[in-house]
């Protein structure tokens, strides 16, 4: 019985061996390993055997029967891969056809320009201020130092909508409105952004509509090296560490002194190229020392305060910052040009 | 202003330094210098020729055939064009290889056979720009009119080797208009003392006041008022020197009269006006208001009239100039003048910007006047012309000039501290320093125990008071060496306000959810806005003076405009477009506006196009209402509106009649959104888009601001769906509400998730279908408990809107 028991194995394993299918192996299961299977029917006959034969038989049978169903598992596990595989590889696809893209859009260069100053100067404690579009003669010009008839105001050409209304010019205003809010007591320190608007034929440097940013701050003992100080800063920040900032002497009704700022030229380091024509320098923006008839007129004492102001052409950041070369890009939102700024 | 630099070496001794120095130096001191015109730039070889002979070309009209000596051991033969050429002249002669301006070579010629070795030169073709250009030489070669030789250097000899530095003057430094001027400023810098003329003059026996009187009516519109008399005047060309110096500062030589007085004016900054004494048509000169009405011709042959704001210089009777702006036609200096009256006077500056502005005229003299000339000048600048013009033009000078004086001439007088310098500076100065400066600038002070009493002199009008002086210390210090230090103040947080964070996430959400930042013009027109202007909108805001038609109106909607930017777009063929701007409009109730309009912030978005595409997978999704609600919703959701939002059905201008919704939070109206009616669309040449616009101003008032943390619910919650059939005209919006409202405390959340309209469906009916979420958050609900809510819905769905249940 033992030789019947190893012949059933052969044949089994055999079968197993030369099995092709899923099915096939099922016919193997069935027929070696199924209740009217060839070693059941071993087992069956086993009462005729002697009680020391008994276990013998017995135990090669469940070995015969383990070896069996362990080729089985065996076989069938490495089937089913093989159909997995198989399947996945007819599954494959070219994964070079275009991705299913994500909608987004882009904010305009303008006003990625003020969120970065604003938050620049927010981080060296200032706060945002705005203002109306549409001013008052007197916050617009005569609190900034420009009565009626002062010269400097051809400086800048206004639309006026009555006498005494008008679009404001620059946005300056702000600076009056704030200090006089603060009713005389420090320390104020804004960032104002806004629209302002100057008689101008739009070409390629110059918008009847722009933008500006405004930075006012006043407190007791504030010196025009504290000016020099607060813009470095602000140049390190938004146009990198290696810059350097130089103030020129100039004009402004509301400043005294006043001072352009040029920061050295990024392109090429203050040697001098195109961009910079050839002076190694930029100009970036206006600033000065209050005049003392803007903090009277704020409501501050000149003879306890002092403060500085600046302002920027948000334009004239991006350009610089974009290599924009025409102005008149910001107001057309040409989608070409919009779905740049990522 | 325009300064030559040879010229201004007559001051100043700045040989050591070149014109570029020279405007660096003031460009760093606060006098910015524009352009560093360099004459005669890219020229060579052009050297002085004398024509010896000229005659006509034998085979061309036009030309003619000279012998030209240019100093070599043989004289040249030039073919020549032009009219003005002729025997005996002395001309600037481009030789066989010179280089005029822009590369152009002379080379050996030959014209209709004859020889031509070089070129005879007009002005134009030695680089000087043809409104400077004489008009004797305007059409032709220029002609020295006096000796040179020939031979000589050409350019040398037509100043043409000069730098002209071209200010770009700020309006408070009317000073540097003038050459004197621009020295004391470079002196300043260089710490050199300029050297000013001292004019002289040999007068004549006769007594200027026998010929003319003169009366001021208002002495604040005219301080001061001279008139001297030149007799025996010979008119004619003036010297190369002149000439050369008047093209260099920008203006066109005449004749020599009217040269001096020009030359005057850039040398002290003090206008001069010559009149032809003999046109006067009188012995007096009275300087008066003009009447209103009152007519006068001008140079320029223009009548004017007048108005009381012009002041007027007058024979007694009739205006002969308009003061300090320009003289009159009737007693213009001509060639025949032999006697001149020749006026040096002071003029309010408020009253002449005043006849500039109305006239329109503005001239280097009334620039001049307006910005305030030097009071202290003007004597010696009328007694400089009269030396000019007699040693030009022969001229016999009166003795006397007939003066009316109104002149205040106590100097102005600053006081400064040194420790306010320093404290306002941030700089560490000693009196040495502050002292030297003053020196420098030419300002005498005294000490004082705190400090300086500094007296003005009188052509720096600009200085009147502390911080005033404070700039010119901190400007000749030099900006550079102020030191930098930051603030010694208290600190402060800094920060965005609620509204700004607003307008930052709102920005930030739609950019994420796929629109693209606009921004557009705030003027726009009455009629582009016409049916897209809300109804409860008043008046607009308009410009007095708008610069043209299509901006004459500030916007009361963001809408035309970001149509006006998809129609850009599409026409450049870019059709799938999602725009938003974040922008002020404007109205105000005021018939004619008086006070500040009601100026709010909007939040608009426009879309057209595809909203959602991935072609080779074949999904093409068109922009519609829906995808613009969402945006909406989500929106409002993002800055967490405080109410309810709620969508209402309204017909919205120039909007689809039945496409359009109000927007509302709690009960306040934030704006609408809506697809744009097809005829509006039109016009803008677009067809589907879709638009909305939120008023910021208001939606910020309905945001809570702070996020509110609520416990996440520890019992599960229970889904039941119901399917309904209700009347095709019952809004989903309704069944929602009433949904929502029956559900009450126990109702969590309501989602529509079907709708169907069509077959298996009476006419005129439609079927919705909700899934409705119960939730209790302080036990777990039975089904017992749900069912009597739900039945509770579904009744009064039936009840209140005839919906029936679909089975
Ligand atoms: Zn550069």
């Amino acid at each position: 019985m033992l030789d019947r028991l190893e012949e059933l194995q052969r044949e089994a394993l055999q079968k197993v061996e030369q099995a092709s299918e899923l099915n096939d192996l099922k016919d193997v299961r069935v027929a070696y390993l199924g209740k009217k299977g060839p070693i059941t029917e071993v087992l069956k006959g086993m009462g005729k055997l002697s009680a020391e034969e008994r276990p013998k038989v017995g135990q090669k049978a469940n070995e015969v029967r383990d070896e069996i169903k362990t080729a089985i598992e065996e076989k069938e596990s490495r089937m089913e891969k093989e159909a997995l595989d198989k399947k996945l590889k007819e599954e494959s696809i070219d994964v070079t056809l275009p991705g299913r893209p994500v909608r987004r859009g882009n904010r305009h260069p303008l006003t990625a320009v003020v969120e970065t100053v604003e938050d620049v100067f927010i981080g060296m404690g200032f706060s945002v201020a705005e203002g109306p579009e549409v001013e008052t003669d007197y916050y617009n010009f005569e609190s900034l130092n420009l009565p009626k008839d002062h010269p400097a105001r051809d400086m800048q050409d206004t639309f006026f909508i009555t006498s005494d209304l008008l679009l404001r010019t620059q946005t300056s205003p702000v600076q009056t409105r704030t200090m006089e809010k603060h009713e005389g007591q420090g320390p104020v320190k804004i960032i104002c952004p806004g629209k302002v608007y100057r008689r101008d034929e739009d070409d390629a440097t110059h918008s009847h509509q722009f933008m500006q940013i405004e930075g006012l701050m006043v407190d007791k003992n504030i010196r025009m090296s504290d000016l020099k100080g607060v813009l470095e800063t602000f140049a390190k920040n938004y146009f990198g560490e290696d810059r350097k900032i130089r103030l020129r002497p100039s004009f402004f009704p509301f400043t005294e002194p006043s001072a352009e700022v040029d920061i050295s030229c990024a392109i090429c380091d203050g040697e001098g190229c195109r961009t910079c024509k050839q002076t190694g320098w930029i100009e970036v923006l206006g600033a000065g020392m209050v005049h003392p008839n803007v903090l009277k007129m704020g409501g501050f004492d000149p003879e306890v305060y002092s403060g500085f102001a600046f302002g920027m052409g948000v334009e004239r950041l991006a350009m610089l910052r974009y290599g924009i070369d025409d102005i008149r890009h910001f107001y057309t939102n040409d989608m070409r040009f919009l779905s740049q700024f990522k | 202003m325009l300064v030559s630099y040879n010229w201004l070496t007559e001051y100043l001794h700045i040989d050591d330094y070149t014109p570029a120095d020279i405007a660096e130096k003031l460009t760093r001191s606060g006098v910015e210098v524009d352009i560093l015109h360099k004459l005669g730039e890219g020229i060579e070889g052009v050297v002085v020729g004398y024509v010896l002979e000229c005659e006509k070309h034998p085979d061309a009209d036009k030309l003619n055939v000279c012998k030209v000596d240019i100093g070599e051991e043989e004289p040249v033969q030039i073919v020549c064009g032009a009219k003005n050429v002729g025997q005996g002249q002395h001309v600037a002669v481009a030789k066989v290889g010179a280089i005029l301006p822009g590369d152009f070579k002379i080379k050996k010629a030959k014209l209709r056979g004859q020889a031509s070795h070089g070129m005879i030169c007009s002005l134009q073709e030695l680089g000087i720009e043809a409104k400077f250009v004489s008009k004797a030489y305007a059409t032709g070669i220029f002609v020295f009119p006096n000796d040179v030789k020939p031979g000589q250097d050409a350019l040398e000899q037509l100043n043409l080797n000069d730098t002209v530095l071209e200010l770009d003057l700020t309006p408070n430094r009317a000073d540097c208009l003038s050459m004197i001027g621009v020295a004391y400023e470079v002196g300043a810098i260089l710490d050199r003392e300029p050297k000013l003329p001292q004019p002289s003059v040999h007068t004549a026996q006769e007594l200027a006041s026998d010929y003319i009187g003169v009366s001021v009516d208002d002495k604040d519109d005219t301080p001061f008022y001279g008139a001297t008399i030149i007799k025996n005047v010979k008119i004619k060309e003036s010297p190369l020197w002149l000439q050369t110096r008047l093209m260099a500062a920008g203006i066109r030589p005449i004749n020599n009269v009217v040269d001096v007085t020009n030359y005057v004016l850039i040398e002290y900054g003090q206008p001069l006006h010559a009149f032809d004494y003999d046109l006067i048509g009188s012995k007096t000169i009275r300087v008066r208001r003009a009447h209103d009405e009152e007519q006068m011709v001008t140079l320029d042959d223009q009548e004017r009239t007048l108005t009381s704001d012009h002041l007027v210089i007058t024979n007694g009777e009739k205006p002969i100039a308009l003061a300090g702006v320009m003289g009159g036609a009737d007693s213009e200096v001509h060639n025949g003048t032999t006697t001149i009256l020749l006026e040096a006077a002071v003029f309010n500056g408020s009253v002449i910007r005043q006849a500039s502005k109305h006239t329109g005229l503005r001239s280097d003299a009334s620039t001049r006047y307006e910005k305030g000339v030097d009071p202290a000048r003007v004597k010696k600048a009328g007694l400089r012309a009269a030396q000019l013009i007699a040693e030009l033009a022969d001229g016999d000078v009166l003795e006397g000039p007939v003066e009316v004086d109104g002149r205040d001439e106590s100097p102005a007088k600053v006081e400064l501290s040194l420790e306010r310098v320093n404290r306002k500076l941030g700089t560490d100065l000693t009196t040495t320093t502050v002292e030297g400066i003053f020196h420098r600038l030419g300002f005498s002070f005294t000490k004082t125990a705190k400090g300086f009493n500094v007296e003005i002199p009188s052509r720096r009008q600009d200085i009147s008071i502390d911080v005033d002086l404070l700039e010119e210390i901190a400007r000749l210090y030099g900006y550079d060496n102020i030191p930098t230090t930051l603030p010694d103040s208290v600190t402060t947080p800094g920060g965005l306000t609620k509204k700004q964070t607003i307008k930052r996430k709102s920005r930030r959400y739609l950019e994420s959810a796929g629109m693209n930042e606009a921004v557009t013009y705030a003027l726009t027109t009455a009629k582009k806005e016409s049916n897209l202007r809300p109804s409860w909108i008043k008046h607009d805001v308009s410009l007095a003076l708008p610069m043209s038609e299509d901006r004459s109106t500030l916007r009361t909607t963001l809408i035309p405009h970001l149509l006006d930017a998809l129609s850009h777009n599409k026409n450049r063929n870019v059709q799938d477009v999602a725009l938003f701007e974040l922008s002020s409009v404007f109205h105000t109730v005021e018939e004619t506006v008086t006070t500040q309009p009601n100026e709010k912030l909007h939040l608009a978005g426009a879309i057209m196009g595809m909203w959602h595409e991935h072609q080779w997978q074949q999904e093409r999704k068109p922009v519609d209402f829906y995808v613009v609600k969402g945006l909406v919703e989500g929106l409002i959701e993002e800055l967490d509106a405080d109410g309810e939002i709620t969508f209402e059905q309204e017909e919205i201008a120039g909007m689809h009649p039945g496409r359009g919704a109000r927007v509302l939070v709690g009960k306040t109206d934030i704006g609408y959104l809506a697809q744009v009616h097809p005829a509006t669309a039109k016009e803008w040449s677009l067809k589907n888009v879709y638009v909305f616009e939120l008023n910021m101003d208001r939606l910020a008032d309905q945001t809570k601001g702070d996020v509110r943390y609520e416990p996440i619910p520890r019992f599960p919650s229970m889904d039941r769906d119901i399917a309904l059939v209700v009347d095709e005209k019952i809004s989903s919006g309704k069944l929602e509400a009433v949904i929502r409202y029956e559900g009450g405390r126990l109702l969590k959340g309501v989602k529509l998730f079907d709708l169907y309209e069509g077959e298996n469906l009476e006419e005129g009916k439609k079927s919705l279908a909700f899934s409705l979420k119960y939730q209790d958050p302080e036990r777990t609900l039975t089904d017992e408990d749900v069912s009597k809510v739900h039945n509770r819905v579904v009744e009064k769905l039936e009840a209140e809107l005839g919906a029936t249940l679909r089975s």
